[in-house]
């Protein structure tokens, strides 16, 4: 889905997850992968945490250390789980590989009090110059895949993610982007240089709606 | 079928037989005055509770795994049969340095109620007529089964097991465990399971009833009184229902259409494929060792098993408020317990948010894998187990 950070180092979207969430919480995360964010929150954190992941070598990895995850599908199964069931969804690099990303994105307000989410901005220069350039599908160190092989069915910018929000009824409590090198984008700047000097960008969220 | 001398074979039965009334193993004593009131509404005591242990109980008596034996399984996990001589059923999963190790947990296995190995069954004597209890005992459910094994556990002085684990019908006894003893339990291990019989299973279960009772021998179950034994039924059963143990690939790796010993086809009815031949060693080497009634009686145990419809027809209602920690396993080639029935138990503890890792294991042997050499089920019990220890705050 996206290419795979030297290891042993904690990624930089993790690690600002692993900042957001509160110490002894309970914790899902969609799409764990093999379970770094689970564990630098078990480890940091102390959190009781969760994971869902769709491929089946992942999920055994995972168990085997020790995390309780399951295998299953953001599209499909996060209905199962019963109104804020944990105090943080997240979906860490994984809504632009589901079917869809609106129900899921609802789906984990309902089931957490809040929603944690990160995504590739496609919005970023680098994709615009190639797409513009080359004329043709953008292939990059955060999108490494071919167009035909690549899981990920609905990219977007972050000004595409900041109106599903709205469209969701999700209430943005926090976002932040990053450039290239991990490093945080100021706040002082205008959405649309983010959505141009972004290349990864994590929001929190909260529903709107009561209940 | 039977090529064994008669002799040979009456011997094998008397200390089968014995073997049920008088276990090898140890076994605990369920009072008379103080009865199992079983899910059919009967009183049954005195009721023997045959068991093996392995490793040792710490101080605070928080290392106790209780692990569940499938239909045709013993208390004899991890060390040899006193019938067969053969190695405990679970040795690959049982010992020191396996996934359930023995140098760091106290192992509990218990022959199931009903069962012919030394718990009370229907080999056992009736004290009311100091006959084989036969078709007069009580049917039973998978829910008694678990009350006899909170007896013991009593007895042994443990509040709560570290974990209860179990494949097939020992994953049933599992859930019964998670559901009706919710604090007793810290850790669950559900194997190649379900939270109900499916309707093909009991089809499988009557197959084989109806092939024991159509024996001759049989004798309206009346067999030990009459120095009889439903040999051929009893075979007939086990060869249909080791047939759902193993799946279409296991099976046509193992033998393909191969012949016994013969170069051409016989143009007879004897074992001409290895397969035949396999079938036939299977059932006649099982009459060695199980009783027929025992078999009816927890076939239909296992027909009985619906988790859900004891609580309101809603699955998750077993698991509400459970605070045990869940390791739900399938196999992809599994046929009997296919892998959507464990997703059903999954979306019922995920329904009350339960801590649970839902694992589905790569494996062509159909449901009998788990009793077999799958290093990714080692390393997933092992790594559950191991967590779960930590968070039971129990020393490596």
């Amino acid at each position: 889905m996206l290419a795979p950070n030297a290891q042993g180092q904690p990624r930089f979207d993790h690690l600002l997850i692993a900042e957001m969430v509160q110490h002894g919480s309970r914790v899902l995360d969609v799409g764990c992968g093999d379970g770094a964010l689970l564990q630098l929150l078990a480890d940091t954190k102390n959190v009781d945490a969760r994971g869902v992941e769709v491929t089946r070598e992942k999920v055994n990895a995972c168990v085997a250390r020790g995390l309780s995850v399951i295998q299953g599908d953001a599209d499909r199964d996060l209905a199962d789980y019963p109104d804020d069931a944990f105090d943080y969804a997240i979906l860490s690099l994984t809504i632009q590989a589901t079917r869809q990303p609106r129900r899921v994105l609802q789906e984990l307000l309902r089931i957490g009090r809040s929603a944690i989410v990160s995504f590739p901005n496609f919005g970023h220069w680098q994709v615009r110059a190639q797409l513009m350039f080359t004329g043709r599908m953008p292939v990059t160190e955060n999108l490494p895949d071919a167009w035909y092989e690549s899981p990920n069915a609905h990219l977007c910018t972050i000004k595409d993610f900041a109106d599903l929000c709205r469209t969701a009824n999700a209430r943005v409590e926090r976002a932040v982007a990053f450039n290239a090198s991990g490093q945080k984008l100021g706040t002082w700047m205008p959405l649309t240089m983010h959505n141009v000097l972004g290349e990864r960008a994590v929001f929190m969220l909260t529903r709107k709606w009561a209940g | 079928m039977n090529t064994a001398n008669p002799r040979d074979f009456k011997a094998a039965t008397d200390t089968r037989v014995l073997e049920a009334i008088n276990p090898s193993s140890e076994y605990f004593d369920i009072p008379e005055h103080e009865p199992l009131r079983l899910d059919g509404n009967q009183l049954l005591g005195p009721v023997r509770v045959a068991y093996q242990t392995y490793g040792t109980l710490n101080a605070a008596k928080s290392n106790a795994i209780l692990i569940c034996h499938a239909l045709t399984g013993d208390q004899y996990v991890a060390s040899p049969h006193p019938l067969t001589k053969k190695p405990g059923w679970w040795e690959v999963m049982v010992g020191p340095g396996k996934p359930i190790d023995t140098n760091r947990f106290f192992i509990i296995c218990t022959n199931i109620l009903g069962g012919c190995m030394g718990s009370t069954g229907p080999a056992s004597i009736n004290p009311k007529t100091g006959k084989h209890w036969g078709l007069d005992f009580p049917v039973f459910t998978i829910g008694d089964m678990v009350k006899a094994q909170v007896r013991l556990i009593d007895h042994l002085g443990i509040d709560q097991l570290f974990a209860v684990v179990g494949g097939s019908m020992g994953g049933m006894q599992v859930l019964e465990w998670a559901a009706r003893y919710k604090d007793r339990v810290f850790a669950a291990v559900p194997i190649a399971t379900a939270a109900w019989h499916s309707s093909q299973n009991i089809a499988f279960h009557e197959v084989g009833r109806q092939a024991v009772m159509a024996d001759p021998e049989w004798a309206g179950g009346r067999y030990l009184e009459l120095g009889k034994v439903p040999r051929n039924g009893l075979a007939v059963a086990r060869m249909a229902a080791h047939i759902t143990y193993l799946s279409e690939e296991a099976l046509h790796r193992k033998f393909g259409r191969n012949l016994q010993e013969i170069s051409a086809k016989s143009f007879s009815f004897n074992a001409d494929f290895q397969v035949e031949s396999y079938l036939r060693y299977q059932g006649s080497t099982f009459v060695d060792r199980f009783d027929a009634n025992s078999y009816l009686f927890i076939t239909r145990a296992m027909d009985y098993f619906d988790l859900a419809a004891e609580y309101g027809d809603v699955l998750a209602n077993a698991f509400k408020g459970t605070k045990t920690r869940f390791c739900v396993v399938s196999f992809t080639s599994d046929w009997l317990y296919p892998t959507r029935e464990s997703r059903e138990i999954v979306h019922a503890l995920n329904a009350v948010a339960a801590n649970v890792s839902f694992v589905e294991i790569e494996s062509d042997k159909g449901h009998d894998a788990f009793l077999l050499d799958e290093p990714e089920l080692f390393a997933t019990v092992r790594g559950f187990l191991n967590a779960a220890a930590e968070r039971r705050g129990l020393k490596r």
